[in-house]
């Protein structure tokens, strides 16, 4: 790992890198993105995007976004598919605590930035907290149409004919809309946005979250932004509204009935049971109940 | 030439709290942050709108400004952002008096609104509820804001600001070491 060096970075750290790795003028134009991104919710802004000491598909735009907002005061808890403990998302905390020395936790509620691949904890999130969402394809368009000048030109007109086709053609073959990861959404009633691949079960928590939610994708060097109480609608039609989805049964370890549930195989014997894919969460209510029973 | 008074004394962890305090006044328009309460910029410039711009501004963003050669000479060796003559040209506008018209301002493009500047303005006192109405993104019912000494004919230039979104302006109203945001996207009514 080499140190980023700038003509202000006076604040150089231990071990010859900056506070939270990235140099001061990186975290500036980062930090310009952020706010303009917060400013015209759902738009997506270009950043010159560093790189970063993990590769790409660990989240290098997340990891930006979090090493550009992260302060000494901080508690982060990093989340890769609903769990605290995979490689992942280890990797991440631990870059973190070595680089800005913040304190990390795995229980959503004593975070104040949760960095998120894949999924929106089950607890409701609060004001004084910020949601990072790791970004692989910024572009909800991008399957529809790849070139980005005309994606651009899509945006700018708030022309999204092109992906209502693409669902309504889903409906008229299946009967309903195929895609149950990264469910386009509109934010604020202007930009058609991609929510990163959470499941689309998670999507009705962005409508007027009280946290600032901010996604960061590095390959593709976009940042956008939804503000706290923001509307975010996914999209549907009158006569197919959209209906968020989970496997049909109860968590086999804390019997919850309306979190999102990962099937886990459980022996060699292809025994398989539902569990909730957010650990933190499924660990409390287990011990909750536990609590329960004993008095 | 005079003495230049100091910038950050932590320039990391000072513009790491103040860019906190910036994005928070952005995502919830009209709650009162604090910045910049350590510094002391030459006058007219204010402690709050000196931390913002030590944070934000740098190479890269052409300023403008109306605070006199003291002001100017502290942010050019502090941030050493270009200073520009016309309001229009700059990413960052600083108005310690009456400000350029907003449409003035630098309005980004349709398809890249970030390109609208954002306007740090000075005003004599800022308080939370009173005074104008604020709603839109980041307000989960309505925010009162009291601007002290905002410019005459602020409501009717940011109806039309607002108008033009995508594009647009955003403001951050700093009084002191307080300061507070208008993004391009919030409803302001008279109180
Ligand atoms: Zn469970």
């Amino acid at each position: 790992m080499s140190a980023l060096e700038s003509p202000r970075a006076e604040g150089a750290t231990m071990e010859g890198y900056n506070f939270a790795y990235l140099d001061e003028a990186t975290k500036r134009m980062i930090r310009r993105a952020i706010l303009k991104a917060v400013a015209i919710p759902g738009h997506q802004i270009p950043f010159g995007a560093r790189e970063m000491p993990l590769p790409y598909g660990w989240g290098t735009g997340g990891i930006q976004v979090t090493a550009s907002i992260l302060g000494p005061a901080d508690t982060l808890k990093v989340i890769d598919q609903g769990s605290d403990d995979t490689t992942n998302a280890i990797s991440i905390r631990r870059f973190f605590r070595r680089v800005a020395g913040v304190a990390t936790t795995e229980h959503t509620a004593e975070a104040s930035v949760i960095q998120t691949r894949h999924r929106i904890p089950e607890r409701t999130l609060r004001e004084d907290q910020i949601m990072v969402y790791q970004v692989p394809q910024p572009e909800p368009l991008f399957r529809l149409e790849p070139r980005r000048a005309e994606t651009k030109r899509l945006h700018a007109l708030a022309d999204y004919g092109l992906m209502h086709v693409r669902l309504y053609e889903d409906i008229a073959r299946l009967g309903h809309i195929a895609k149950a990861y990264d469910y386009p959404v509109m934010v604020n009633g202007r930009y058609l946005m991609s929510p990163s691949p959470i499941p689309a079960f998670d999507n009705p928590k962005m409508h007027r979250m009280a946290a600032l939610q901010l996604f960061g994708a590095g390959r593709e060097k976009r940042i956008y932004a939804i503000p706290p109480y923001t509307e975010v609608r996914s999209l549907d039609f009158e006569d197919h509204p959209f209906r968020p989805i989970r496997a049909p049964h109860a968590c086999a370890l804390c019997r919850s009935t309306d979190t999102y549930l990962d099937e886990v195989i459980t022996d060699d014997a292809g025994g398989r049971m539902f569990v909730c894919s957010d650990t933190d969460f499924c660990a409390e209510r287990q011990a909750a109940t536990a609590q329960e029973a004993a008095e | 030439m005079t003495m230049l008074t100091a910038g950050f004394a932590d320039p990391v962890l000072d513009a790491q709290a103040t860019f906190r305090a910036v994005l928070e006044a952005v995502s919830r328009p009209g709650r009162i942050q604090r910045a910049g309460g350590a510094l002391n910029p030459p006058a007219p410039l204010n402690q709050a709108a000196a931390a913002v711009l030590l944070t934000l501004a740098d190479a890269d963003t052409p300023l403008w400004l109306d605070g006199g050669s003291a002001a100017e000479a502290w942010l050019r060796f502090h941030c050493g952002a270009p200073v520009v003559a016309q309001p229009g040209a700059a990413a960052f506008a600083l108005a310690t008096g009456m400000p350029p018209a907003l449409a003035a301002l630098a309005q980004g493009t349709e398809e890249e609104p970030q390109g609208g500047a954002t306007l740090v303005l000075q005003v004599s006192d800022l308080a939370e509820g009173e005074g104008w109405h604020l709603t839109g993104p980041g307000i989960e019912h309505e925010h009162r804001l009291r601007v002290t000494g905002a410019p005459e004919g602020f409501l009717s230039a940011w109806v039309a600001n607002r108008a033009g979104f995508p594009c647009g302006v955003d403001v951050v109203l700093c009084a002191g070491d307080r300061l507070t945001a208008l993004p391009r996207t919030v409803m302001i009514a008279e109180g």
